[in-house]
């Protein structure tokens, strides 16, 4: 169970959200600029308050509380059990595939290490790309082996922002599915956002609605999304 | 050619350079990845011998470091000399001297490397020595070689410390600029002109291997 009441303020951008996520697969769901993105770098424990930007409120993970500000308290980004794959590629370009998947590993004994790599790199279908470079990879492959590297240190929550935004509908589908199955088995919860509603219809998700940086709605995505449905269905039915 | 002169100024330089990239690669990390608001005071107090005259720096040095002060006492009673007029006084006004060469060039090849690889490592729950030695040092190499060069042909060419903190000591704190400026003194030019040549070929070699490195290598300079 995620709960969290937050408000951030980026520019002249504001967020604020109180809401808790008890599905094991949630999608927040928002055009563009609607505040997915700040909200899962706030999730995550990357945005403190800087000069101009301010955040306040709390987050909780199974009743372990992550950031409460009001009491100081805020957990590191590698001490919440969490991992973020975001859109833009953050594979460390020195290092091999490998050697990036086992990044988080680093206390584990050799043996254990390559066993976790290679399940990891299975797991997103990427078990050829282990010697390859990050230059070497597709967009799309790069994508996989970061949610790889994100899955290795067995997060408890996973935040995904628009990560397969370079696989095809296909191939995304298929390691959404892989995913899911995982998450599940591993007690995993995950949140993704997207503005991609087929997303949200085709993971069976609970969907999070957000608009210019405030919940609006939240349940199955055939309520919350209806409008988003008929949209398609028309799109789809127009010659 | 005074060859001893020579070797205490190359020794000079690599102790020097030794130090500056221990002291500069953590420094240059704190001031890029750090959040506290004295991090400009900071900042501006690395940069200050770019525009200190050097002059003023090594007779700071000079008084702080003999016997009227504190410190200087201290030190003394530590090493059981003091450090003004020692090759080890050398060091620390070098040191000082040639910071902001060797932090500029790791702050700026440390800012370049993209923020969402630093936000992915502390994901992955790297700590921030390992994030500056895993990461940051890593991606801004050209940058570290760039630090040691300027901080190495920086200190070869230092005049106005060296010859307010260490006097004209054969052996000891006698460098080559020192040498220079003596055989001028005497008007002996063409051993002037050897010297002179020596400094020049030095820091030439040095900064011509940078410019080369990154040709090619076919990547941005540093």
């Amino acid at each position: 169970m995620l709960e969290l009441s937050l408000r951030a303020r980026r520019g002249s951008f504001h967020l604020e959200v109180v809401c808790s996520l008890a599905s094991d697969w949630t999608v927040i769901f928002g055009p563009s600029g609607s505040g997915k993105s700040t909200l899962l770098r706030l999730l995550a424990g990357l945005d403190r308050n800087s000069r101009g930007d301010t955040a306040t409120g709390k987050i909780s993970l199974d009743g372990r509380i992550l950031t409460e500000t009001t009491r100081g308290v805020w957990c590191k980004p590698g001490h919440r059990r969490t991992s973020l794959v975001t859109q833009r590629s953050s594979l460390f370009p020195h290092l091999s595939v490998e050697a990036n998947v086992a990044y988080s590993l680093a206390n584990l004994e050799r043996a254990i290490r390559t066993a976790r790599v290679d399940e990891m790199l299975e797991l997103v279908d990427a078990s050829n790309l282990g010697k390859r470079r990050p230059q070497d990879l597709s967009g799309g492959q790069a994508q996989r082996v970061a949610l790889a590297r994100a899955l290795a240190p067995g997060p408890r929550l996973l935040l995904l922002d628009e990560p397969f935004s370079a696989l095809d509908g296909v191939a995304s589908d298929a390691l959404i599915g892989r995913l899911q199955t995982w998450a599940r088995a591993n007690g995993v919860q995950t949140v993704l956002a997207t503005h991609d509603a087929t997303d949200a219809f085709s993971t069976g998700a609970e969907v999070a609605l957000l608009r210019e940086g405030r919940l609006i709605a939240q349940g199955p995505a055939t309520e919350v999304l209806q409008d988003e449905r008929e949209r398609i269905a028309l799109r789809l039915m127009t010659p | 050619m005074d060859w001893q002169a020579l070797a205490l100024t190359l020794k000079l330089a690599s102790v020097t350079t030794a130090i500056l990239l221990a002291i500069a690669v953590p420094l240059a990390a704190l001031l890029v990845l750090g959040r506290s608001r004295w991090l400009a005071a900071l900042e501006a107090l690395a940069a200050l011998p770019l525009v200190l005259p050097p002059t003023v720096l090594g007779f700071f040095l000079l008084v702080m470091l003999g016997p009227r002060t504190s410190v200087g006492r201290g030190i003394t009673a530590l090493l059981g000399h003091p450090l003004a007029f020692s090759f080890d006084g050398l060091v620390v006004g070098s040191v000082i001297y040639s910071l902001p060469f060797a932090v500029q060039p790791l702050v700026a090849g440390f800012a370049a490397v993209q923020s969402n690889l630093v936000d992915a490592a502390r994901l992955l729950g790297a700590s921030s020595v390992r994030i500056v030695f895993s990461l940051l040092v890593p991606l801004a190499r050209r940058s570290l070689v760039a630090a040691a060069v300027l901080s190495f042909l920086h200190t070869v060419g230092e005049f106005g410390v060296v010859l307010m903190l260490g006097g004209d000591i054969p052996g000891a704190t006698r460098t080559l600029s020192i040498v220079l400026y003596n055989q001028v003194e005497n008007f002996d030019y063409a051993a002037a002109n050897r010297t002179a040549a020596i400094l020049l070929g030095l820091s030439l070699t040095a900064l011509a291997a940078i410019y080369l490195t990154g040709q090619m290598r076919g990547g941005k300079r540093a």
